[in-house]
C-alpha cells in the first residue's frame, strides 16, 4: 500500500488540536489523578486490614493511577473528535485521505509498551514483596514471610461448609475462624470433594481449595476486627450461602480461645477421633476403620465410591 | 406471503415463545417441594418438629436414593419435602427417626453435637416401631469413624447446629432394613435435641453432611444435591 | 502429423457435474427442517435404546438411578439423526455410489423462495441469513436466563427460585451466550459477506458451512433440555470434578458445548481455505478488507483452540459414563487437568469473541469518516498479534488456584503484553477519527460504542491480570463486569451495528431508523448502568454465582437488576425493529445506501445467485475515500481472458 506522507502544514486557520487534546487531556487526567490518590486510596478495597489487603489496596490504586489517564486520553481524543468533525449537513466530500505517519504509530506502540511492561514490573514487585500477596501458592510456596512464628491454620473445604484446623493446637478443628493480630499466618487451603476457594476478603487472602492439593496463602493481620469468609469458586447448590465470618482478636484472646477450643475437644473426645493432622486429606481411606473404605461394599453405606469393588479395574 | 398472512404468524409463533418460556419457568424453575409449617402448632414458646431419614424413597423418580421426610404436625403423615416453617425466638424440640445404615463421615469433625441446647443429642434405638431396644443415651459425640454408628447429620450451618443422627443397630439393620418409604416398621434411632431459633426472620439452609449420594463420586452428588432429598430450608418466621 | 493434445483439466471429484435434473418433488417431501425433527427423534430414542443395552449392569447406575450412557447416546445419534433427517448426507452418499452430485453454483442459480431457508443448502448467502435469525433467537433466550438471574439476585435473603434451579438458570444464561455467541459474527456476517468481499461467488467448502449452521440448533435443543433434566450445578466453565458428581443436566452441557465445537471448527476450516484460496485476482492481502483479517485470524484460533475444548468435553463424558477418572483427584486424575484443558481453549474463546467485533467496527468507521482506515498494517498486525497471543495466557485463569506461583508472572507479562496489539485497534480508530467527517449513523454509534466499552473492559482485563489486584477480583463480579463489557459491550454492540448496516444488503430492506436511534441510545445507557457498577459490586466482596450476598451490597444490586431488566427491554426493541422491518413493513432498499467503497456494496442488494456475474478484478483497497484519482475498487466486467490468465497455473474450472 502507498504511503504518501499527508499535506502539508495545517492552514492557518486551522487550530493546532493535537495541541488542544493533549492540554485538555493533561489537565483531566491529573485531576483524576488526585482524586485518585486522595479520596479513593484511603477507601480502596479490600481494605487495611492485612498486610496483602494493603499491598493490594495499593497495587489496584497504583493500577488505577496509570489506567485513568489512559482512559481519559482515548475519551478526550473521541470526545474531541466527535464535536469538531462532525459531518456539517451542507458537506458531502469525503475527509483527507491521511496515510503514514509512521513516527507517530511507533511512539504509540512504544508508549503502550512501556506502559504495559512497567505495570508487568511493578505488580510482579507487588507480588513477591507482600510475601505473595495473599493469592494461593499450591503446594510449594515461593514468597513466604521471613519469621518463625507463623500461625499455621488449615482450612478444609467441604460442600458447603468451611472448617479450621489449627496443627499448632493439637490438631483440634473448628467452625470459626480466629486469628492473632501481627502475627504471620499460613492458610493450608485443602478440599475434600470439589474445587472451593478460600476468599477472606478484609484479609485480602484468596486461594482455591483443590481434593488432595495443599494451597498454601500467607498474610499478616494488621488490624483486629472481623472479617468475611466466602467461598469463591462455584461448588454445587449451596455455593452462595457457603459462607461464615472470622474475627483477629489481640494474641492473649486467641490463645485463650485456641486453648479452650483445644480443650473442650479433647474432653469430649472429638480430638482423638479427628484424623491426624495431614496437609491433605482421602477421605476414602480411615485407617481408624482398618481397611480402605472404597474397597469395602456395604461399610460405606451409601457406597459412594466410583468402582465397585468387584471391578478387576481398580486404579 | 401476504401481509396479513405475515402478522398472523407472527402472533402465533409470539405466543408459542411466551408459552413456552412461561411454562418452563414455572414448572421447571419455579417448582419445589411443599412446605410444612410448624407455626400454628408452637405454644408457650415451643414447637416439635420430626423428621425422620429413609435408606431409600419409593415414593420419586428416584427410588434409590436416601431422602429424609417431614411429618406433618396436623395429620401425622410423612411428607416427601425438607422444607418446613418454624417460628422464630422458639425452642424448636427435633426429633429424627433414623431408618438408614451406616456411613462414615467425610470430616469426622461433625461427630460432633454442636449448637444444641446442652450440646447433646439422645438416641434411643428401636427394633421397631414401638419395640425399643437398650435405654436412651445422651451423646455429646457420635463418633462415626470407631463403629458403625453414624447414618446422616442434620446441620444448619449458618445457626451452628451439627447434629450426627445415629444409625439404628447394624445386625437389626442388615437382616430386616425398611424397605419401602417413607418408613413406618423397621429398626430405627430416634434421635431427640432442641435449639433456638433466632429473633429474626429468614430463610435457613440445612443439609446432611455424610457423603450419601450412592452412585455418585465421592458420595456427594445426587440427593445430597437435591432439594427434597437431603438438603432443605428451614423457614423462620414471626 | 499433429498430436491433438487435450486441454489440461483440473483433477475433478468423481460423481462432480452437471447433476442430473431432478424431478421438482413437493416442499413436505424433500429433506427439510421436518425430516430433520423426525431423524432427530428416531435416532434419540435408537442411542438411548442402545446406550441401555451397553450399560445397564453398572452399579453404579443402580444405586444413583441414573444412567448418563443412554443419555449421552441419544444426543448423539439424535444429532446424527437430525442431520441425516436434513438431507447432510445425501451428497456424500451419492459421491459414494458415483452419481453426480450438484455444484455449489448450480444450486445457487436453480433455488428461489422462502423453503430453501430450512433446508441444507450449498449457498452461502442462505446460510448467512440462517444464522442471523439462528443467533437471534439463541441471543434472546440467553438473554432470558439472564433477566431471571437479575430477579433472584434482587434480595440476598428472599429468594424465588431454590438454589438448584438458580444454578440452572446461571449455567444456562453462561453456557448459551458463551457457546452460541461464538459465532454471531462469523455466522451471519462472515458467511455471508466473506466472499463478496474478496471477490468469489462461493465458499470453499458449503457443505461444511451448512453443516456447521445445522449443528447450531441441535446444540440449542440439547443445552435447553438440560432444564428438563434439571440443570447442570457448574455453571458455563463446568469444573471438574463437581461436574463428575452431577445429575444427567451435566451431560447436555458437554454434548452441546462439543456439538457448537465441532461447528466452530468446521466454520473456521472454511473460511481460512476460502479466503486463503477463493479471493478475486488483484485481491491482494494488502487490499482485504479489515473484516476478512478478523475472519481470518478468527478461523486460526477455531481450528486451533476449539479441538482441545472438544477433546476436553469428551474427557469429561467418558468420565461421567464409562468410569474413567481423568479430572477425579482421588483416583489418580487431576481437577487442574479440567481447568486447564478448558482455559486453553477457553482464552482463545474470548478472542474468538472479541476479534470479530474489532474487524465490524474497523469496516464501519472508515465508511462514516468518509477516510481511509488509518494504520491498516498496524490493525492487521494488531489482529494477528492479539491471535497469536491468546494462546499464551490461559493461566490467568488459574492465579489462585495452587499453579506453580513462578508461572504466575509470565502469565501476568504475556496477559498484559496482548494489551499492546488490542491498542492498535484504537490507535486505527484515532487516526481514522482525526479530521473526519464523521456522520452519526445507527452502524456508527453502535461502532462508536464499542470503542467506549471495549476501553472500559480492556483496561479492567489488564487490573484483573495483574496478580496481587487478582487476588480480590478474580471470582467475583468485577471478572463478570469485565467480560461483558468486552464481550456484550464489545462484541454484542458490533453485531447490532453490523445489523443495521449490512441488513440493507443482505436482504435489500432496511431497519427502521428512528428505532434503531432510539434502540442505540436505550442499549447504550442501560447497558452501562447495569455493569458498570458490577465493578464495585466485584471489589466490594461479592462472588460469582451465589444467590445470598452482604447485604450492604442490596442497593446496588437492585440498581443493577432494575437496568438490567431495561436492557433486556432495549433488546427487545431491536427484535420488534427486526420483525417490524424484515417481516411486516420491507421497505426496500436497494443498492448502495451507505456509499461504501466495499466490494460487497457494488453487486445489487441482496446479490444475484452466483454474487458477481463475473469473477471481478479488484483495482484498489476497500479503504480509499478521499484519495484523489482512485481506481474504483473492483472491475465487475473485466475483459475476457484476464481472470483466466491470472489463473494461468491452476488450469481451467474457474469462470472467466
Amino acid at each position: 500500500m502507498a504511503e504518501s506522507e499527508a499535506p502539508a502544514a495545517p492552514a492557518k486557520a486551522e487550530p493546532n488540536h493535537g495541541l488542544r487534546i493533549f492540554l485538555i487531556w493533561i489537565v483531566l487526567a491529573l485531576v483524576a489523578d488526585l482524586l485518585i490518590w486522595f479520596l479513593w486510596y484511603p477507601h480502596m478495597p479490600p481494605g487495611r486490614q492485612s498486610s496483602s489487603a494493603q499491598h493490594q489496596a495499593f497495587d489496584i490504586t497504583v493500577l488505577g493511577l496509570a489506567a485513568a489517564p489512559v482512559m481519559l486520553f482515548v475519551w478526550t481524543y473521541f470526545g474531541y473528535a466527535l464535536i469538531n468533525w462532525r459531518h456539517r449537513q451542507d458537506d458531502d466530500e469525503d475527509g483527507p485521505p491521511i496515510f503514514g505517519h509512521t513516527g507517530l504509530q511507533a511512539a504509540f506502540i512504544a508508549g503502550t509498551s512501556v506502559i504495559v511492561l512497567a505495570a508487568f514490573v511493578f505488580g510482579t514487585i507487588e507480588l513477591i514483596v507482600p510475601a505473595g500477596a495473599g493469592a494461593g501458592e499450591g503446594p510449594n510456596p515461593v514468597w513466604k514471610p521471613s519469621g518463625s512464628n507463623i500461625l499455621q491454620v488449615q482450612v478444609i473445604g467441604q460442600q458447603w461448609q468451611f472448617t479450621y484446623r489449627y496443627p499448632q493446637f493439637g490438631g483440634m478443628e473448628s467452625t470459626q475462624l480466629v486469628l492473632p493480630v501481627n502475627r504471620p499466618v499460613a492458610f493450608h487451603v485443602t478440599s475434600l470433594d470439589v474445587i472451593h476457594s478460600f476468599w477472606a476478603y478484609q484479609l485480602g487472602v484468596k486461594a482455591d481449595a483443590n481434593p488432595a492439593v495443599d494451597n498454601v496463602a500467607y498474610t499478616t493481620p494488621e488490624h483486629t476486627g472481623g472479617f468475611t469468609v466466602r467461598c469463591n469458586e462455584l461448588c454445587g447448590i449451596w455455593h452462595g450461602a457457603m459462607f461464615n465470618s472470622g474475627r483477629v482478636t489481640t494474641p492473649t484472646a486467641f490463645q485463650a480461645w485456641a486453648r479452650a477450643t483445644e480443650l473442650a475437644e479433647h474432653r469430649v473426645g472429638l480430638l482423638a477421633a479427628l484424623p491426624p493432622y495431614s496437609l491433605t486429606y482421602d477421605p476414602t481411606v480411615i485407617p481408624q476403620l482398618g481397611q480402605e473404605v472404597v474397597k469395602v461394599a456395604g461399610i460405606t453405606g451409601a457406597n459412594g465410591y466410583y468402582y465397585p469393588p468387584q471391578d478387576p479395574e481398580q486404579p | 406471503m401476504s401481509l396479513p398472512a405475515r402478522i398472523v404468524t407472527l402472533l402465533v409463533a409470539f405466543a408459542a415463545v411466551v408459552a413456552g418460556a412461561v411454562f418452563l419457568a414455572v414448572y421447571y424453575i419455579g417448582g419445589g417441594p411443599p412446605t410444612v409449617n410448624f407455626v400454628p402448632e408452637a405454644s408457650g414458646g415451643q414447637v416439635n418438629v420430626v423428621l425422620q431419614e429413609d435408606p431409600q424413597n419409593t415414593v420419586t423418580s428416584r427410588p434409590d436414593w436416601v431422602s429424609y421426610f417431614v411429618q406433618d404436625p396436623v395429620t401425622k403423615k410423612w411428607v416427601h419435602t425438607t422444607l418446613f416453617q418454624v417460628p422464630a425466638n422458639t425452642r424448636v424440640n427435633m426429633t429424627i427417626l433414623g431408618y438408614d445404615g451406616c456411613t462414615p463421615l467425610r470430616n469426622n469433625f461433625w461427630s460432633r453435637v454442636q449448637g444444641t441446647i446442652g450440646g447433646t443429642a439422645t438416641v434411643q434405638q428401636f427394633k421397631t416401631v414401638g419395640q425399643p431396644l437398650g435405654v436412651p443415651k445422651t451423646f455429646k459425640v457420635i463418633n462415626s469413624w470407631s463403629h458403625c454408628s453414624v447414618g446422616h447429620t442434620f446441620a444448619i450451618p449458618s445457626l451452628h447446629v451439627f447434629v450426627p443422627v445415629a444409625s439404628p443397630n447394624t445386625k437389626l439393620f442388615n437382616s430386616s432394613a425398611c424397605g419401602s418409604s417413607p418408613c413406618t416398621s423397621g429398626p430405627h434411632s430416634m434421635q431427640k435435641f432442641s435449639f433456638y431459633t433466632p429473633k429474626t426472620t429468614g430463610t435457613f439452609r440445612w443439609q446432611c453432611f455424610v457423603p450419601c449420594g450412592g452412585g455418585f463420586l465421592d458420595g456427594n452428588g445426587g440427593p445430597m444435591q437435591t432439594l427434597g432429598f437431603m438438603m432443605g430450608n428451614m423457614e423462620v418466621t414471626s | 502429423m499433429s498430436i491433438e493434445i487435450e486441454p489440461e483439466k483440473a483433477q475433478e471429484p468423481a460423481g462432480s457435474g452437471p447433476a442430473r435434473p431432478r424431478p421438482a418433488r413437493p416442499w413436505w417431501m424433500r429433506p427439510a427442517f421436518h425430516t430433520g425433527i423426525i431423524g432427530a427423534v428416531i435416532g434419540y430414542f435408537l442411542g438411548h435404546w442402545l446406550g441401555n443395552m451397553l450399560s445397564y449392569g453398572y452399579a453404579r447406575n443402580a444405586l444413583s438411578d441414573m444412567n448418563d450412557f443412554p443419555l449421552v447416546l441419544g444426543y448423539v445419534i439424535g444429532t446424527i439423526g437430525w442431520l441425516a433427517g436434513l438431507g447432510v448426507f445425501n451428497d456424500l452418499f451419492r459421491q459414494m455410489a458415483g452419481k453426480p452430485v450438484p455444484v455449489a453454483e448450480e444450486e445457487m442459480d436453480a433455488a428461489s423462495g422462502l423453503a430453501r431457508y430450512f433446508r441444507f443448502t450449498l449457498d452461502h448467502k442462505v446460510v448467512g441469513i440462517q444464522y442471523l435469525v439462528g443467533m437471534i433467537v439463541y441471543f434472546c433466550t440467553g438473554g432470558l436466563f439472564a433477566m431471571a438471574i437479575r430477579t433472584e439476585l434482587l434480595s440476598p435473603t428472599y429468594h424465588i427460585m431454590s438454589a438448584s434451579s438458580y444454578l440452572m438458570v446461571v449455567g444456562e444464561h453462561g453456557t448459551m451466550m458463551m457457546m452460541m455467541m461464538s459465532s454471531v459474527v462469523l455466522g451471519p456476517f462472515g458467511q455471508y459477506l466473506m466472499p463478496l468481499m474478496i471477490g468469489s461467488k462461493r465458499m470453499a467448502f458449503p457443505r461444511l458451512e451448512a453443516l456447521a449452521f445445522w449443528l447450531t440448533p441441535a446444540a440449542y435443543v440439547i443445552l435447553l433440555s438440560g432444564v428438563l433434566l434439571g440443570g447442570f450445578p457448574t455453571g458455563w466453565t463446568g469444573y471438574a470434578p463437581l461436574s463428575l458428581q452431577a445429575t444427567e443436566g451435566m451431560d447436555s452441557y458437554a454434548v452441546a458445548f462439543g456439538l457448537m465445537g465441532i461447528s466452530l471448527i468446521l466454520a473456521g476450516f472454511n473460511i481460512f481455505v476460502t479466503v486463503v484460496n477463493y479471493r478475486a485476482p488483484g485481491m491482494r492481502w494488502s487490499r482485504l478488507p479489515m473484516f476478512v483479517w478478523s475472519m481470518l485470524t478468527v478461523s486460526f484460533l477455531m481450528v486451533l483452540a476449539v479441538p482441545v475444548l472438544v477433546g476436553g468435553m469428551y474427557m469429561l463424558l467418558t468420565d461421567r459414563t464409562v468410569q474413567t477418572a481423568f479430572f477425579a483427584n482421588t483416583l489418580g486424575g487431576s481437577s487442574y487437568l479440567y481447568q486447564n484443558v478448558f482455559w486453553f481453549f477457553g482464552h482463545p474463546e474470548v478472542y474468538i469473541l472479541a476479534l470479530p467485533g474489532f474487524g465490524i467496527v474497523s469496516e464501519i468507521i472508515p465508511v462514516f469518516c468518509r477516510k481511509p482506515l488509518f494504520g491498516y498494517r498496524v490493525a492487521g498486525a494488531g489482529m494477528i498479534g492479539v491471535a497469536l497471543l491468546s494462546f499464551f495466557v490461559w493461566q490467568h485463569h488459574l492465579f489462585d488456584s495452587g499453579i506453580n506461583p513462578e508461572m504466575r508472572p509470565l502469565f501476568m507479562l504475556t496477559t498484559e503484553l496482548i494489551s499492546i496489539p488490542t491498542g492498535f485497534i484504537y490507535l486505527v480508530a484515532m487516526g481514522t477519527f482525526w479530521k473526519a467527517k464523521i456522520r452519526f449513523t445507527v452502524p456508527m454509534l453502535f461502532a462508536m460504542a464499542l470503542y467506549f466499552n471495549f476501553l472500559i473492559g480492556g483496561i479492567s482485563g489488564v487490573f484483573l491480570s495483574d496478580v496481587p489486584a487478582d487476588t480480590t477480583e478474580h471470582g467475583s463480579f468485577f471478572v463478570m463486569a469485565h467480560f461483558h463489557y468486552t464481550i456484550m459491550g464489545g462484541l454484542i454492540f458490533a453485531f447490532m451495528g453490523a445489523c443495521y448496516y449490512w441488513l440493507p444488503k443482505m436482504m435489500g430492506i432496511k431497519l427502521n431508523e428512528r428505532l434503531g436511534y432510539l434502540h442505540f441510545w436505550t442499549m447504550f445507557i442501560f447497558f452501562n448502568s447495569t455493569f458498570l457498577p458490577l465493578f464495585a459490586v466485584g471489589m466490594l466482596g461479592q462472588p460469582r454465582r451465589v444467590f445470598e450476598y452482604a447485604t450492604n451490597l442490596q442497593p446496588l444490586n437492585i440498581w443493577v437488576s432494575v437496568s438490567a431488566f431495561l436492557l433486556g427491554g432495549s433488546i427487545l426493541i431491536f427484535v420488534i425493529n427486526f420483525i417490524w422491518s424484515t417481516v411486516i413493513v420491507r421497505e426496500k432498499e436497494v443498492g448502495n445506501p451507505w456509499n461504501s467503497r466495499g466490494l460487497e456494496w457494488q453487486v445489487s442488494s441482496p446479490p444475484p445467485p452466483g454474487n458477481f456475474e463475473h469473477v471481478p478484478v479488484v483495482l484498489s483497497g476497500p479503504y480509499d475515500y478521499g484519495v484523489k484519482d482512485a481506481l474504483p475498487v473492483a472491475d465487475l466486467h473485466p475483459p475476457v481472458g484476464v481472470v483466466s490468465a491470472s489463473y494461468a497455473t491452476a488450469g481451467a474450472g474457474v469462470e472467466a
